[in-house]
């Protein structure tokens, strides 16, 4: 038994087909980037994985047990060791740094303040923000936010992390610093499943590449077979009109 | 017409008199704030409801609507005329400051629903999306969320509001409450100046009214970023 297992699954968004009979198993510790076109369902599969979508069909389990996504409870306990960064990074407007990371592990994972506390100010320094406990989203760049958004999901202590194209919305120049903080995750044993377009980022920090198109994963692999040698055509296209541009 | 104002002013600002205009400000006070605060919590309720999705809320969720639209287009004054009469059928001994207040209640309900509701509009689907994943309870979510975000949004109009119907509430003087208007008819009545009589009522309707649109303001303000501690 792997830690996430997917089988068969698939969603519809109306009548139109999002995800068509996607399986993927990944363990602990793996870091499984999702790549391929827009609209190929990389994201909505993130969705999926955080509850904020249910499939119409197929199956999901987190270390052995089936989500029923009719069952709040279910979902809720995906969310319990699953966290998800957005590409927005949808941070609470309202709320110092601080609160917006430690918000719920003290208010709805009912844990100790002070431990919190100190987790958080741990998570802010790792990612770099050490100083900025009491700033406001918008009083911080983009690529700040986006760090604090990845601290406020640590801080979940998750078991599964989700990227859902964290960098897309930056600055070219603030890329570089959230890939950085990504980058010092790896290792951690956590199960990162990321999805970017930064396609030598995605090289370097993968243990596996899973290629989507049209809502169905087409190859998945070690990134070396992937972006060298990939099995599928269209595969090959996609890599090469990426990297070439 | 100055002498006859001067010849009344020392009778007319007297004791009996002041504490008659003053408890006459107090049932305009007392309508206008009981009324919208109570309507305002009512109408936070029906926006709150009327967010929902679930097929369990529809037919309150129609009911709301219902509500709404059709209290937000009768007049105050018909308003009033009706809770009278119904009030004269179902509890009798109600006092007219009570039921004009009620009235106050089923107005502004209707009005603040959709100063609220648009407010909560007004936070993105992001953030309550973030607080899905996070396991935030739907009540957590409006309350730590999306409430504290969607006050910039709602202040301003409630206090246009709540300060219109400071004078508003003169037509609840056509059911007889002694409010500030009706003392003001009174006055005159009893033989003193209009100008005395209803200039009096017309500068202490202005203090009621000047210090909450300033209030208002201030904290619209303070609200202005989106750092709404």
């Amino acid at each position: 038994m792997r830690h996430l297992e997917i089988d068969n699954l698939s969603s519809s968004y109306g009548d139109q087909q999002i995800l068509r009979d996607v399986n993927l198993s990944a363990d602990k510790g793996e870091v499984l980037s999702l790549i391929g076109p827009s609209g190929s369902g990389k994201s909505t599969l993130l969705r999926v994985l955080i509850g904020l979508t249910a499939p119409t069909g197929g199956e999901v389990r987190v270390g052995g047990e089936r989500i029923d996504y009719k069952d709040r409870r279910s979902v809720k306990a995906l969310r319990d060791r699953a966290a998800i960064v957005f590409q927005q990074y949808n941070l609470f407007q309202n709320m110092s740094v601080k609160r917006n990371v430690t918000i719920a592990p003290i208010k709805i994972k009912n844990e100790p303040r002070a431990i919190v506390e100190e987790r958080a100010a741990k998570l802010l320094a790792k990612v770099g923000l050490a100083d900025k406990m009491d700033a406001y989203p918008d009083e911080l760049s983009g690529g700040q936010q986006q760090r604090v958004a990845i601290a406020r999901a640590l801080a979940l202590n998750p078991e599964i992390l989700l990227l859902d194209e964290v960098t897309s919305a930056l600055d070219p120049e603030r890329v570089g610093e959230v890939l950085d903080t990504i980058r010092t995750l790896t290792g951690e044993g956590i199960l990162m499943i990321i999805v970017s377009h930064e396609m030598s980022f995605v090289r370097e920090v993968s243990t596996r590449v899973a290629m989507m198109d049209e809502g169905r994963i087409i190859e998945c692999a070690a990134p070396d077979t992937i972006f060298l040698r990939p099995a599928e055509q269209r595969t090959q296209e996609f890599v090469s009109k990426i990297l070439k541009h | 017409m100055l002498d006859r104002i001067a010849a009344q002013a020392p009778d007319f600002f007297s004791g009996p008199n002041a504490s008659f205009v003053l408890e006459a400000v107090g049932r305009t006070l007392w309508m206008t704030f009981v009324g919208c605060t109570v309507g305002f919590l009512a109408g936070l309720a029906i926006a709150v409801l009327r967010q929902s999705r679930s097929p369990l809320t529809l037919p309150f969720r129609l009911l709301a609507i219902g509500y709404v639209e059709m209290f937000r287009r009768i007049p105050f004054l018909v308003i009033l005329f009706l809770v009278l009469f119904a009030a004269q059928a179902i509890v009798p001994e109600a006092s007219l400051l009570t039921l004009a207040t009620i009235a106050v209640v089923l107005l502004a309900t209707a009005f603040l629903s959709e100063i609220v509701r648009a407010g909560l509009d007004f936070v993105p689907q992001q953030q309550k999306e973030a607080c899905h994943t996070l396991n935030f309870s739907s009540a957590q979510t409006l309350f730590y969320v999306i409430l504290p975000q969607s006050w910039r949004v709602i202040l301003p109009p409630t206090a246009a509001f709540v300060v219109m119907f400071i004078k508003d509430t003169s037509l609840a003087s056509f059911i007889g409450v002694a409010e500030l208007t009706f003392a003001g008819k009174m006055l005159v009545n009893n033989g003193f100046s209009p100008v005395l009589g209803f200039g009096t009522i017309l500068v202490l309707y202005f203090l009621m009214s000047y210090p909450l649109s300033r209030l208002a303001s201030h904290l619209e303000k303070r609200l202005a970023p989106s750092r709404n501690r």
